[in-house]
């Protein structure tokens, strides 16, 4: 089990640096959403960029890349779980049909 | 649960982590469950409302944008407190987490402002569909953020007082990982129901 | 900290009478893992005969054809309170009786990770369980079934508070479970003893630990399922409204999106109990320790991809119904795997014929038929004949009565010496087993007849001249005889308590660490923390220096000193229930700030005194 809260954890620069492109993300976001050009792909563009902020808030504000690999499986685990269902109920009900 | 509780149960630890710690992120990882199964009830029920008034008759995109930006901030703030806290600069981290509480309460202020509209435009959690799941979702969001908020304040309370310092690092990065959750989910919320209307 | 004064593990002769000493304020307050272990124990009995008394009524209804004894309005508040209580009140805490007395004891802890959220689990469930069955004198009880489908639960079906009881009963006992089982995974994780690793955990912990999984992943979906239909009754919203576009059918998802896991919540504890007692009576280690230890992780992960096998006849579509056909009838494999094993433990074993291996085996047996009418309803197109018939009452009976409650009753004749110090009678616990196995068998086999010939579950008469008279007047027998042997269980436990042999530390030669300490254990459980090297310490040659026992010349262990303070909370969130269950919402303003009161006093009084 590795361990250490000691771990390196992440400058104030590299805080601020995440925190500016979760800022950046979230206005390519919203442009996404406004350029009719990109109507086709707006769905998975937009489910990707919020991925990546999703990934990023939890990797290294709540330095899950650098804790324990138990934390990640408590994480991961339950939210795999989740994510299966939340998808099989969205096949049952023809949410992806739109 | 404060660092009283820990600090008797830290002389056994099989696995070298915190009991505290292991217990906030197993209560993250059953928070997803429930943030999942709301979502699901969210898009099940969307475009399945018989009456208006509609998501795309309402959404204020510009307006919500600038409140998730205020929460994303927050998560920044939070980091900054815990780190500051972590090298025992309390006086750094007593203004980052009141600044955190106070963004998260200016999030809060952004949604009742936008609730009250919304009421006052005639959608309410009894009018339709998309009224009862978009109060719901993005209530119970709320609510863990006002939870939150109250928690850090009382963090920056007890750090006023001196009850809260280096030694305690923990108890600010357990506080954190929950903030940083429910910024999260907002960050999910804010694509799913604002952008993918 | 002077409770007791006795020493030597070893021989078990000074009983630890200390360990449940003091008044009632001292049980109250208490957040000993043993003696809340005994309080949840004590209350799960209690409505697992309220629950039985309730399925005797019906089926002294059912007794005859067009019976008047019960009218059908108390026989629907009966049917949905019995199932209600058996999973909520009786099956779910009696196991997390278990929990408590027996795992930290296993992993050779002192206590569970949090002590005062443990008794703050307690508590809420108790009251809880309380206010739900309070129903009963205000209005009526529940009467929408155990599963509660909307649009019976809607307000226009369901006037009054019946079902708002139901609601409100479930969320509190939701917030109960899941705070006892997030407890019970940081325990299990990180209280372990020096040595043991996970693959060397006693089978009982580790199937708590996945049952916690299960919890913590399960509950937030009916809860929410919960919230919508509150919400629908108390402010008006339209969410199982079929004429607002509403569906009725979400309500059933996410019920059996938890529902299914909770299968598993009530069996997988059985299935470690009796992968403890199996090997101990068969005097062998466990057979493929690895397959139960992964079988158990399997069906915990796959039984939340099963759901819609509730949901077959309500129209879901070929391509879904197949589906979880298919994923239903996988869940025998791991299943299956774990009887194999068990069979496999028992044999070339010298076999030790008492109470607690008969009850295993009795398990065993009637889980496998429990099981096999499963496989047999996973099938979509065999389903169809069978949902909503006695067959599957007879089905779900044997799996939770013969099944789950076979392993209870096991595990309480294994551990009992250990929670009081004395023996229960052999012969007594023999006979409470012959008379449990033929009357169950004789109560609930006719119900598969019953069942295939037609006969539909949840309602409170038939006719006679259908053909059912002859199976259910057996049935109704059979159960009387069921119910009466339970006075046995009680008697023997009564006549334990009077003049019951002592114990001693380790009756049955048990090879886990919960038998390396006296009967009762000490307050503080192990004076020196063990350290082990072995799957099974106590049989492994290197006893003497892994057991250090009860070294008198080491000083009492600091415990965590007792608080008031979780059952202030518990209380206030029963206000709040109360409140909401009224809709005054001052009331609901106090129970919040009675909450609010005791986490703060609980947060900043020291853990120890």
């Amino acid at each position: 089990m590795s361990n250490g809260p000691e771990h390196a954890h992440p400058s104030t620069r590299t805080y601020v640096l995440v925190a500016a492109i979760l800022a950046v993300i979230t206005a390519v976001e919203v442009a996404v959403f406004y350029l009719e050009a990109l109507d086709p792909v707006l769905v998975p563009v937009l489910l990707t960029l919020s991925a990546a902020k999703f990934t990023m808030v939890v990797g290294l504000f709540m330095h899950l890349k650098f804790d324990a690999r138990l934390f990640r499986a408590l994480f991961i685990g339950p939210l795999f779980v989740a994510i299966a269902v939340m998808m099989a109920m969205f096949l049952m009900y023809g949410v992806f049909r739109g | 649960m404060s660092h009283t509780e820990a600090a008797a149960m830290e002389v056994h630890s099989a696995t070298g982590l915190s009991s505290r710690k292991i217990l906030m992120w197993t209560f993250i990882g059953s928070e997803c469950m429930l943030f999942g199964s709301l979502i699901t009830t969210y898009l099940v029920y969307r475009g399945k409302s018989v009456v208006g008034p509609y998501p795309e008759d309402l959404l204020n995109i510009p307006f919500i944008t600038v409140t998730t930006f205020v929460l994303l901030m927050s998560s920044l703030m939070m980091v900054l407190a815990l780190a500051a806290v972590q090298r025992g600069d309390m006086k750094w981290g007593k203004v980052w987490l009141f600044m955190t509480a106070f963004l998260g309460m200016v999030f809060l202020g952004g949604q009742v402002f936008e609730f009250t509209h919304f009421v006052h435009e005639g959608l309410t959690l009894k009018t339709n569909l998309f009224g009862g799941t978009f109060f719901l979702l993005t209530g119970t969001h709320g609510a863990h953020v006002a939870v939150g908020v109250i928690w850090l304040l009382s963090l920056f309370l007890l750090a006023q007082r001196g009850r809260l310092t280096q030694a305690n690092a923990e108890t600010v990065e357990i506080a954190g990982l929950y903030w940083h959750f429910v910024d999260v989910v907002w960050i999910v919320l804010f694509t799913l129901i604002y952008l993918l209307v | 900290m002077s409770a007791t004064g006795a020493t030597a593990a070893e021989g078990g002769d000074h009983s630890h009478e200390g360990t449940y000493s003091g008044g009632p304020w001292s049980w109250i307050t208490t957040v000993d893992h043993k003696r809340i272990g005994v309080m949840y124990g004590l209350s799960a009995f209690f409505f697992f005969l309220v629950g039985g008394i309730e399925a005797l009524l019906m089926r002294l209804q059912l007794g005859s054809p067009e019976n008047t004894l019960i009218d059908p309005d108390l026989y629907n508040q009966l049917f949905t309170m019995h199932g209600t209580t058996m999973v909520f009140l009786a099956i779910m805490p009696l196991s997390a009786a278990f929990f408590n007395f027996i795992v930290p004891l296993q992993i050779g802890a002192r206590d569970v990770a949090f002590p005062r959220l443990n008794a703050f689990s307690f508590w809420l469930f108790f009251l809880g369980a309380l206010f739900m069955n309070a129903s009963f004198l205000f209005g009526g009880a529940p009467d929408a079934g155990w599963f509660g489908y909307a649009n019976l639960t809607s307000t226009q079906y369901s006037p009054g508070m019946r079902i708002d009881f139901w609601v409100i009963g479930l969320m509190v006992l939701g917030v109960s479970s899941i705070a006892g089982a997030l407890n019970f995974i940081v325990t299990i994780i990180n209280l372990r003893a020096e040595g043991m690793t996970f693959m060397r955990m006693p089978l009982f912990t580790w199937m708590t630990l996945i049952t916690s999984f299960l919890l913590v992943i399960a509950f937030p979906a009916i809860t929410v399922g919960l919230v919508l239909l509150m919400f629908d009754r108390m402010f008006g919203t339209l969410f199982f409204d079929p004429l607002a576009g509403g569906d009725v059918l979400l309500w059933q998802h996410l019920f059996w999106i938890f529902g299914h896991p909770e299968v598993y919540i009530l069996l997988l504890p059985g299935l470690g109990m009796v992968s403890e007692i199996i090997p101990v009576f068969s005097r062998k280690p466990l057979f493929g320790y690895a397959f139960v230890v992964y079988s158990g992780i399997l069906i915990a992960f796959l039984g939340f991809g099963v759901w819609a096998h509730h949901m077959f006849a309500v129209g879901l579509g070929p391509v879904a119904n197949t589906v979880f056909s298919a994923t239903t009838m996988l869940i025998a494999i791991p299943t299956g795997v774990k009887i194999f094993n068990w069979i496999a433990t028992l044999w070339g074993g010298s076999l030790r014929m008492q109470t607690p291996l008969y009850f295993s085996l009795g398990f065993i047996s009637m889980f496998i038929i429990g099981g096999l009418s499963g496989v047999m309803h996973a099938s979509a197109a065999s389903d169809l004949q069978q949902t909503d018939t006695y067959f599957i009452v007879a089905h779900i009976h044997y799996v939770l009565f013969g099944g789950v409650m076979f392993a209870l009753f096991a595990g309480m004749y294994y551990w009992i010496p250990k929670i009081t110090g004395r023996m229960l009678s052999d012969r007594l616990g023999k006979l409470h087993f012959w008379i449990m196995l033929v009357s169950f068998n004789v109560t609930f086999f006719p119900q598969h007849f019953l069942g295939l010939h037609g006969m539909p579950r949840r309602t409170f008469t038939y006719e006679s001249g259908l053909g059912f008279e002859a199976m259910n007047l057996m049935s109704t027998v059979g159960s009387m005889v069921l119910g009466a042997s339970m006075l046995i269980f009680l008697w023997n436990v009564l006549r334990m308590l009077r003049k019951g042999e002592p114990a001693g530390a380790n009756p049955w030669e048990g090879s886990t660490l919960e038998w390396s300490t006296t009967s009762p254990p000490p307050h503080y459980n192990f004076r020196v923390l063990p350290t082990v090297h072995s799957r099974d310490p106590l049989w492994a040659e290197d006893t003497g220096d892994s057991m250090p026992g009860d070294d008198p010349s080491v000083a009492d262990p600091h415990m965590p000193g007792p608080s008031f303070y979780p059952l202030l909370s518990a209380v206030g969130i029963i206000v709040m229930a109360a409140g909401a269950l009224t809709t005054t919402f001052p009331v609901v303003f106090v129970g919040v700030g009675v909450l609010l009161f005791g986490v703060y006093g609980w947060a900043f009084q020291p853990l120890e005194h």
